[in-house]
């Protein structure tokens, strides 16, 4: 079973992703990769708020996260994994180089970015970044729900995905 | 009181259009929609949602604020906002019933009336039949 979702989201824990995903996935605990987070108990109490009782939830630094990802996949249960930016993600992937998948499920409006699709905006460095990851191997991809259809990251790009 | 007579009195946010559409119901049964601004989270970035919230209630003077989904984006604006504000009230998990409840108790301070009013919308849950179909 192991980690299912490898996201991108700047809302962290949200319906989406525990209503939206976790239902369909049925996962079972979420691994939240943020070094802000993962110091602050007070964030981790009010995300922990936002998640039904028997789904656990666990918080680590980048490093941490690196230093225990393969626990993780060797998980009998089904989870999923959150970053709150393209750059935690991308250090997750330089110090494991075990993830193979990248969902992009919400990188919203800042100064900056330029809006690629509804739900995600990118600015110059975070492009270049997404595609150094694919040139690496991973597949980048963008789909905010499981209902909607996967958007290759040339899609996301190019602008395909908004027709 | 006509409609023009009533204050608004709380925030209502949520995913999609549950927050405006709820209170489109809570005004056609009440005629007191206007006890409620509206905020929807969608392709809102969490800072965006907070930051808006703070507007809102600011501009209203709310402290009582109404969430869809306790693990929604609008949920967590609201419980950052509930750091810097404690008196802020915060009822998640919303349906109608509670809504009603609320705009009708205007005899008591909003924070008050939103204790009630989550009372009676856990109360208003009911399922009934499910008998097997007979042959």
């Amino acid at each position: 079973m192991a980690i299912e979702l490898f996201r991108i989201d700047d809302r962290l824990i949200h319906g989406q992703v525990v209503v939206g995903w976790g239902q369909p996935l049925d996962l079972a605990f979420i691994v939240l990769v943020d070094d802000e987070v993962a110091n602050s108990e007070w964030e981790q109490e009010l995300y922990r708020m936002g998640v039904p009782p028997e789904m656990d939830v666990h918080f680590h630094t980048v490093d941490d996260a690196a230093a225990k990802l393969a626990v993780y996949q060797r998980d009998e249960r089904r989870g999923a994994l959150l970053t709150g930016d393209i750059g935690t993600m991308t250090r997750l992937i330089e110090l494991t180089g075990s993830i193979t998948r990248v969902n992009l499920g919400g990188i919203h409006h800042r100064i900056g970015r330029t809006q690629r699709l509804r739900y995600v905006f990118l600015a110059p460095d975070e492009e270049q970044a997404l595609r150094a990851l694919a040139s690496r191997g991973v597949d980048v991809s963008a789909q905010d729900v499981p209902a909607a259809r996967p958007l290759a990251l040339n899609e996301v790009l190019s602008g395909e995905g908004n027709r | 009181m006509s409609e023009a007579d009533v204050a608004v009195r709380a925030l209502v946010a949520g995913h999609g259009d549950f927050a405006a559409g709820i209170v489109s119901a809570v005004h056609q049964i009440t005629g007191r929609g206007e006890a409620f601004v509206v905020l929807s989270n969608r392709d809102m970035s969490a800072s965006d949602v907070e930051r808006t919230m703070r507007e809102q209630v600011d501009a209203g003077a709310i402290d009582v604020i109404f969430t869809d989904l306790p693990a929604g984006s609008c949920t967590m604006a609201a419980r950052r906002l509930q750091r810097e504000r404690p008196a802020v009230v915060l009822v998640t998990g919303t349906n109608l019933a509670t809504l009603l409840d609320f705009v009708f108790h205007t005899d008591v301070p909003a924070t008050e009336a939103a204790r009630h009013a989550a009372d009676k919308g856990r109360s208003a849950l009911v399922v009934t039949g499910g008998a097997p179909s007979g042959h």
